[in-house]
């Protein structure tokens, strides 16, 4: 076969997936429905506030209600919980002029 | 295909600068078709130079080139090129094949820009590598051919626009005797397909050759005689 | 038109035989370029699917939530700032939120302990999240001992399990009940860990939080529009590791691009000699390198991105788990929530496209302008 059919056909056919990728993403989504009335349902009930991703330090478990001197509590040496640490900032309010 | 005619053809290189050569010093010529002319001369007589401005590879610094009465020497890049497409077939001293293409390939090449029917193209290629006797060839790489099966993809690949004008820069030199002899058979054959044909040569297998039709001699730039 | 095309058909068909003449070279770029793509394609997906997934999920967050500061560090808040605080328009309810951490020497993990308001659980008894029954091998019906903040063992039996498809939010949950709560941590009544308050107009919020700083001036109020607009900008390219990982990226374009525009080898400058001495004009040749820099581009990018695709969205990110999980023992198992943004996609594509495909033709441009008469010496 002919190089250039080859690479269209190649090119052809990626992009074929690519177009399906963004198809599967939206249905992912409706597939995910369910579980995101799950989690809305229990934010809502247990009065949660924050996502459970990072469970080492507090700032970084609890970003939205971390004061600003937690950082410095959790160990004597530890004045960093890396790479949490550096994957998220301290939430914006703290910034805020009160 | 009609005679070419060079008028008052001057080349200079670096014109203007400390290292100003002349290469071609005022050549008046007039090549007729259907021959086969040959260039004689030592090396530096400028028998290159002439050849690539008579097959629109460069440009004259002064003087005319005619095609019947077209002229050639004046024409904007794009047309030059077309041209040297259609008219003209080169067959480099070095070959000057693609490496790491099959010698089909090579030889396809010059229509790629045509756009052709690439079955009709792949055909009509491998009818003339079939031609020059070397068919088998055509998917091996051109880095492992011989000298000969080399050059004779070189020509296959000059002819394969069909030109009026066949060009060839010191077709033998790397060449043996007996290959040198082959190769000048050749060229008789196209002659008598109606070819009009151009060489270079200060190998006497060439100018000696009987299918010759006329030897010019060159020199430092002009025509010493014939 | 149709001579349009196969002329770019040959073209191509010369680019590929070109390119195939040094099949490690080209394989290899292609292959770095592509991870790069992936690289980068992964943590977009990833990141993005993160934030929307937190913005639909936190929606549902308290309206307001009062914390006291003592000595700038959160401390609990006593029950009488109910009253205290006096009444204010807009809120409709108003009550003390318990919940706390516990770090388990045994598995060194951190729990977050919560009363639910809306679950009734008796004495020692606990619902675990799915993250705390995989970690510590627990099910229904399962007892645990804990050490309470005056050195006593506390045992709890487990009564039920948080479901496994809601751990990006629940992992690591204990909810128990408040007299449990108060006894384990050494809490006693009149105190809460922060105040909730439900609000039902929106618009309301500001003017509720104002109240609240100057009457009750040694807390402060968290809004939940402050909760979502923290996690809008959490993986942010901005900072952090993402941003080193940008950076990276960048750098690796620019180098690619730079080695294909900084110049041709005299072997390459002497084939396009030969090109255009056998009838190739500027353009055909220009387009055939146009053609080189664009095969390699796009195939990255396409391929990069599928596998990005893959990576994040069918195997949940798995490369990255080490990174997120950092010192965390209790890491959440879940599918990201597919979500792409345009914009973004938008951008990558550029970036990986373009300046390399514009580079491969910059240094052609003067090559494929000179007389191939230089090819005859």
């Amino acid at each position: 076969m002919r190089k250039s059919t080859l690479l269209i056909l190649a090119i052809g056919l990626l992009s074929i997936l690519f177009l399906l990728s963004v198809m599967d993403a939206s249905l992912g989504r409706q597939d995910a429905s369910s579980r995101i009335r799950l989690m809305q349902t229990q934010v809502r009930e247990y009065e949660l506030t924050d996502l459970s991703l990072f469970t080492e330090a507090r700032y970084t478990r609890h970003l939205s209600q971390a004061d600003g001197f937690t950082p410095f509590q959790d160990h004597p040496m530890a004045f960093e919980h890396f790479p949490s640490g550096s994957l998220v900032t301290p939430p914006a309010l703290l910034g805020a002029p009160r | 295909m009609e005679v070419i005619q060079l008028q008052q053809l001057k080349k200079a290189f670096n014109q203007g600068r400390p290292n100003e050569f002349w290469a071609i010093r005022g050549v008046d010529l007039a090549i007729q078709p259907h021959q086969i002319t040959v260039l004689k001369g030592p090396s530096g007589s400028g028998k290159t130079t002439l050849l690539s401005m008579i097959g629109c590879l460069s440009r004259p610094t002064s003087g005319r080139i005619l095609l019947g009465e077209r002229i050639l020497s004046g024409l904007p890049e794009r047309f030059m090129t077309e041209v040297r497409r259609s008219t003209f077939g080169f067959i480099f001293q070095q070959f000057n094949l693609i490496k790491g293409l099959t010698a089909l390939e090579n030889v396809m090449l010059p229509a790629y820009p045509l756009g052709p029917d690439h079955r009709q193209l792949k055909q009509k290629a491998a009818a003339l590598l079939q031609q020059f006797g070397i068919g088998n060839k055509a998917e091996s790489r051109v880095e492992w051919l011989s000298g000969g099966e080399a050059q004779r993809t070189a020509i296959a690949r000059a002819l394969i626009n069909d030109p009026a004008c066949l060009i060839a820069d010191e077709p033998t030199a790397n060449l043996d005797s007996r290959l040198s002899e082959a190769l000048m058979q050749i060229v008789g054959e196209l002659k008598q397909d109606g070819m009009t044909i151009l060489l270079t040569s200060h190998d006497p297998v060439v100018y000696d050759a009987p299918v010759i039709d006329r030897v010019i001699e060159l020199h430092d730039g002009q025509v010493i005689g014939e | 038109m149709r001579f349009f095309f196969r002329r770019q058909a040959y073209l191509i068909d010369f680019t590929l035989s070109s390119l195939a003449r040094r099949p490690g070279k080209n394989l290899g770029l292609l292959l770095v370029y592509t991870l790069i793509v992936f690289l980068l394609a992964s943590v977009m997906l990833f990141t993005q699917s993160l934030r929307s997934e937190a913005s639909l999920v936190l929606a549902q967050s308290p309206e307001i939530i009062v914390q006291r500061i003592v000595a700038g560090r959160h401390a609990l808040i006593p029950a009488s700032y109910l009253q205290k605080m006096g009444r204010i328009r807009g809120v409709i309810g108003r009550h003390g939120r318990l919940w706390g951490y516990f770090y388990d020497p045994a598995v060194r993990a951190n729990y977050t302990l919560m009363v639910p308001r809306e679950r009734e659980l008796a004495a020692d008894e606990i619902v675990i999240g799915a993250g705390i029954a995989r970690t510590r091998g627990l099910s229904t019906g399962d007892f645990i001992t804990f050490r309470a903040s005056d050195g006593s063992a506390h045992a709890f039996r487990v009564v039920d399990q948080l479901a496994a498809e809601s751990e990006l939010v629940s992992s690591d949950l204990i909810l128990l009940s408040e007299a449990s709560f108060r006894s384990f941590f050494g809490i006693p009544e009149g105190l809460y860990t922060d105040l909730v308050l439900n609000v039902r107009n929106p618009r309301e919020l500001r003017k509720v939080a104002e109240k609240l700083t100057l009457r009750l001036p040694d807390t402060r109020p968290i809004l939940r529009d402050e909760i979502l607009r923290t996690y809008d900008s959490i993986f942010s390219w901005r900072q952090g590791i993402v941003f080193v990982l940008l950076v990276g990226a960048i750098l690796a374009f620019i180098i690619f691009a730079w080695d294909k525009a900084s110049g041709l080898s005299a072997e390459e400058r002497k084939e396009i000699g030969v090109l255009k001495a056998i009838g190739w004009e500027t353009t055909d040749v220009i387009r055939m390198k146009f053609w080189e820099g664009s095969i390699i581009s796009l195939s990255a990018f396409l391929l990069g991105y599928l596998a990005a695709y893959a990576h994040v969205f069918y195997s949940s990110a798995v490369l990255f788990e080490p990174v997120l999980k950092g010192w965390a023992i209790l890491y959440p198992e879940f599918q990201p929530l597919p979500h792409i943004d345009g914009l973004q996609l938008a951008t990558l594509f550029f970036f990986t496209v373009f300046p390399y495909t514009v580079a491969t033709i910059i240094p052609i441009w003067r090559a494929a302008i000179t007389d191939p008469d230089t090819v005859m010496r």
